[in-house]
């Protein structure tokens, strides 16, 4: 230990007894952070496994060891019909997406469609918005009954059924999709624009028309990026909680974390036979997050050296650009502005009614006097917000210190806390909250019930986000920094306080903002753990929509987006502050 | 063959302001010759390439291949560019990395517009393969050739279709040194052998004077000089153009009369009168500046019988192996001086240097 650590120390090689002291508060530090991340990824983990073998403890028996879960949910022809239904589903949902989202990315990144800089700027928007608002959104425009969409086009074509119905797996798809089309989006256009633009170039000049480099270099290029952005979509999709719960229970189309919560909220409560599905989700899960590493480890064939960075050339789509602009406004009117407009709309009636001039007559404001006079509500936003501060702080500052250790030491082992910290990213969010659940619930530490569980839920299912921040920006830092910083006398506890941290500003910021981002829509963890006193906004959403409560609802969602919102504009305001593109 | 009149470009950068990248520029190519865009990097020279390879858009101006025209702000005609039938070759080569060598050769024949039978192309790439000696690798993945291989990968690709123009953009200054100086001689070995009309853009002068029929030095967007490698280094035109291509001294001083010959000059400097040569005709009285190249100063311990003989002391002097650069002090004036390595004058003695009338250039000293 005491040699790695003179290792660690780099050149310190102060008299013996001074480096002793220095080496402990080091040790201290890297211990601690160490012990943190190996705590939060294994946990949870081993305990879903363990739990999965017994039957459920009542006041009566105790628990046993059985493989009667895996056999309730192995042995009936329903979980086959469980798992084809959540493939479909999440396949469906990916391609969507993932089409989408590719089109878009290639026409703002190499066309010369008009407004294409604003669209940018507005494709962040749809991840703001939390999935469980944007159901909703989507149940009141598109739902048979009272869906505007429906209404309308019923009205207008003189029809006699509803032309969509969004309890549907199509309807499920549509939702989920457009939802996370976004993501792809992003993904791509990162993949578009790492990819050296004089290759396209070439074609063209070998006489390639727009199709052709499109499909015979673009596309193939691209190919290992497409692959893992379909991966990640799918896995995406497959841990999805708001959109099966919601468009899907009431139809009884099932799918893994659906019954997962079921099982769950079943009296008694079967926890073994949810472990059992929480298993097999958290196999899909894993499969998939290892192919996407897989892919990127092998990317590398395809990383080209690259030339300077020339601008690219824009396609010129002649009078089509207007098609594709009216695509984009289209894509931006599905997306953002009729949902966040139904939802207003709603927010602002006594009793839910579809839009008409009559209802525009009994406009109020009293599901905004009833969500602020709601009991909780204040205490849940204070809930929400410490959460997403202290996890968001913790996080960034405990993978500062691993990835330190992963990038910038030679530690045997760094390996296996790189892949540890990267761990939780394997959890569906209603997987981790379950695993969470029951730990507690047999090691009784007295957090059970708190809000510390949810802390150690949150801090858990990020992690693997502040590693990638970190991480990008530790690689950025050169060695030799470090070194003069030793050189010139200071302590690792110095030179990680003043040389290093610094210097990751950027990284640091960027991940804390998109940490207390996620966190405060966080929900499908959060299902599992809350109890009366740790309320989280996204909780109290969830409880309105149980009682059916919508324009209530509505007024609280309103409001939440507009606070995500300015959390968004603060977060780039301090980004650009720093000094951060994008 | 190739004519580009009066070509302007813009583009916009990050900040949504329009930078105008090349102004007015207009030169000719015969057929078969070997024309390169010369210039430091933001000089235009790129976008020029560019706007003749129809990857890029020009403001204004006109570009056109014997008869045909492909690009004319006048007629509003804009040829794609995969219909304009160009080779070019990029700075990072832009080779495939999903293709094999064959797959990266066949591409330009496999694409356009004629449709070639399966022996036609696997003739026509053996050919071209053969001619940059890449045959024996042509089932190998591109991304396992070595940089230089790469490079005659690019070369094939853009001479397998036949193209009337090839267009080459920097393409050796990914490779190391050695390499780069044994490429430059496949390169001009490949030209005058294809004799095929070439553009060629590079920032390093030894490039071009090596390569080229006709070189167009190019600074902020407009063409300085146009000329054979000689004129341009012999004959500079202006202070930019004498400073870019080679290493030189310069020398400012006032015209004080006419010399023998035609466009010779006596000009007074600081140093004392040289007898210098010019381009244009001057007059006596004019503010001018003297260039003379490092190479062309030469220096001796002993007074020689020459015009243009200037005293002074050597004030520094560093050993480069094939040559050693003098600094010599003359009055308050430092000039640099590159002679052969047997001289061995001390620092602090005297010595003389001396240079030809016809070697102290008279240049503009506007840029």
């Amino acid at each position: 230990m005491s040699e790695n650590a003179s290792t660690l120390a780099g050149a310190a090689q102060a008299p013996e007894k001074k480096a002793r002291l220095r080496i402990d508060t080091q040790w201290i530090v890297i211990g601690l952070c160490v012990a943190v991340t190996v705590y939060v990824a294994v946990v949870p983990l081993g305990f879903l496994l363990w739990q999965s073998f017994f039957t459920p403890r009542t006041a009566s028996k105790a628990a046993e060891f059985t493989f009667d879960n895996y056999g309730t949910a192995y042995g009936s022809a329903e979980t086959l019909h469980l798992l084809w239904s959540s493939l479909k589903f999440a396949i469906g949902a990916a391609l969507f997406s993932f089409v989408l989202g590719t089109g878009l990315a290639w026409m703002n990144e190499r066309t010369n469609t008009p407004f294409k800089s604003l669209f940018f700027a507005l494709s962040i928007i749809p991840l703001v918005v939390p999935g469980i608002l944007f159901t909703v959104a989507w149940i009141l425009l598109a739902s048979p009954k009272i869906g505007v969409i429906n209404l309308m086009l019923m009205g207008v074509l003189g029809l006699e059924k509803a032309p969509f119905d969004i309890y549907t797996l199509g309807g499920m798809i549509w939702v989920d999709g457009l939802h996370y089309s976004p993501m792809a989006f992003l993904l791509m256009t990162a993949a578009f624009r790492a990819m050296d633009p004089s290759l396209e170039e070439s074609a063209t000049m070998s006489g390639a028309n727009l199709f052709q480099v499109f499909w015979r270099v673009t596309l193939k290029l691209t190919w290992p990026a497409i692959f893992a952005t379909i991966l990640i979509l799918f896995v995406r999709a497959i841990e999805s909680f708001e959109v099966p719960a919601l468009l899907g229970l009431p139809v009884g189309i099932q799918v893994f974390t659906s019954s997962i919560y079921q099982a769950v909220h079943r009296y008694p409560s079967q926890i073994g036979l949810a472990s059992a599905y929480g298993v097999t989700l958290l196999l899909i899960c894993t499969l998939g997050i290892y192919l996407v590493s897989r892919l990127s480890s092998r990317g590398s064939k395809y990383a080209t050296m690259t030339g300077k960075g020339f601008r690219p050339r824009q396609i010129d789509l002649g009078p089509w650009r207007w098609v594709a602009a009216a695509v984009f406004i289209v894509y931006f009117l599905f997306i953002v502005a009729a949902p966040f407009a139904i939802l207003l709309w709603s927010s602002l009636q006594k009793f839910y009614s579809v839009p008409s001039l009559q209802a525009l007559q009994n406009l109020t404001l009293d599901p905004y006097r009833f969500i602020l006079s709601y009991p909780n509500i204040l205490r849940s936003v204070w809930n929400s917000v410490l959460l997403a501060f202290t996890c968001a702080t913790v996080i960034m500052l405990v993978t500062s210190v691993i990835c330190w250790l992963v990038v910038k030491t030679k530690l045997p082992g760094r390996w296996l806390l790189d892949n540890l910290a990267s761990l939780p990213m394997v959890f569906p969010g209603l997987v981790l909250g379950l695993s969470i659940m029951i730990f507690y619930l047999y090691v009784d530490v007295g957090v059970y019930g708190t809000l510390w569980i949810l802390f150690i839920a949150y801090v858990t299912r990020f992690l693997p986000y502040g590693m990638r921040y970190n991480t990008a920006s530790m690689l950025q830092i050169h060695k030799e920094l470090e070194e003069s910083a030793a050189m010139s006398g200071a302590s690792w506890w110095t030179t990680f306080y003043r040389i290093v941290l610094p210097l990751l500003k950027p990284g640091l910021v960027a991940g804390w903002i998109y940490i207390m981002i996620v966190s405060i829509r966080e929900l499908s963890s959060s299902i599992l753990l809350y109890s009366p006193g740790s309320e989280l906004v996204s909780i109290v959403i969830w409880e309105l929509w149980e009682n059916g409560q919508y324009v209530e609802l509505s007024a609280l969602g309103v409001l939440f987006i507009l606070m995500l919102f300015v959390l968004v504009m603060l977060a780039q305001y301090v980004g650009r502050k720093f000094g951060i593109k994008d | 063959m190739l004519k580009v009149a009066g070509l302007h470009t813009e583009y916009t950068n990050e900040l949504k302001q329009a930078v105008r990248a090349a102004r007015d520029v207009s030169f000719e190519v015969p057929e078969g010759e070997f024309f390169t865009l010369l210039g430091p990097s933001g000089c235009g020279k790129t976008t020029t390439l560019r706007s003749i390879a129809g990857l890029e858009r020009p403001r204004a101006g006109e570009i056109g291949v014997d008869d045909a025209v492909y690009f004319s702000s006048q007629k509003n005609i804009f040829v794609q560019p995969n219909r304009r039938g160009f080779g070019m070759v990029f700075q990072s080569y832009a080779i495939w990395p999903h293709m094999n060598v064959f797959g990266n050769t066949a591409f330009p024949l496999q694409v356009g517009k004629r449709r070639y039978s399966r022996d036609e192309i696997d003739q026509k790439v053996t050919r071209v393969l053969k001619a940059v000696q890449l045959d024996q690798f042509r089932d190998r993945e591109a991304t396992k050739l070595s940089g230089g291989q790469q490079q005659r990968l690019a070369l094939a690709r853009a001479l397998v279709m036949e193209p009337k123009l090839l267009l080459l953009d920097e393409p050796l200054s990914n490779l190391d040194a050695k390499l780069r100086d044994a490429m430059r001689f496949e390169l001009k070995r490949l030209q005058r052998e294809l004799r095929i009309t070439t553009v060629y853009v590079t920032h390093d002068q030894s490039e071009a004077l090596a390569l080229s029929h006709k070189i167009a030095v190019m600074n902020e967007g407009r063409i300085q000089q146009i000329g054979t490698p000689r004129e341009i280094y012999d004959r500079p035109i202006n202070k930019f153009v004498a400073d870019f291509v080679g290493t030189t001294n310069f020398i400012e001083g006032t015209v004080d009369a006419k010399g023998a010959g035609e466009n010779a000059y006596v000009v007074q400097t600081e140093i004392g009168p040289i007898q210098s040569i010019a381009v244009d005709e001057l007059r006596v009285g004019d503010r001018v500046v003297l260039s003379i190249r490092l190479e062309d100063l030469e220096l001796s311990e002993h007074k020689p019988e020459r015009v243009n003989v200037l005293r002074g002391t050597v004030h520094q002097k560093v050993f480069l192996g094939d040559n050693l650069e003098f600094q010599v002090k003359i009055g308050e004036r430092v000039l640099q001086a590159r002679v052969h390595p047997s001289l061995r004058t001390p620092v602090g003695e005297p010595i003389w240097a001396w240079v030809q009338p016809e070697k102290s250039v008279v240049v503009r000293a506007d840029r």
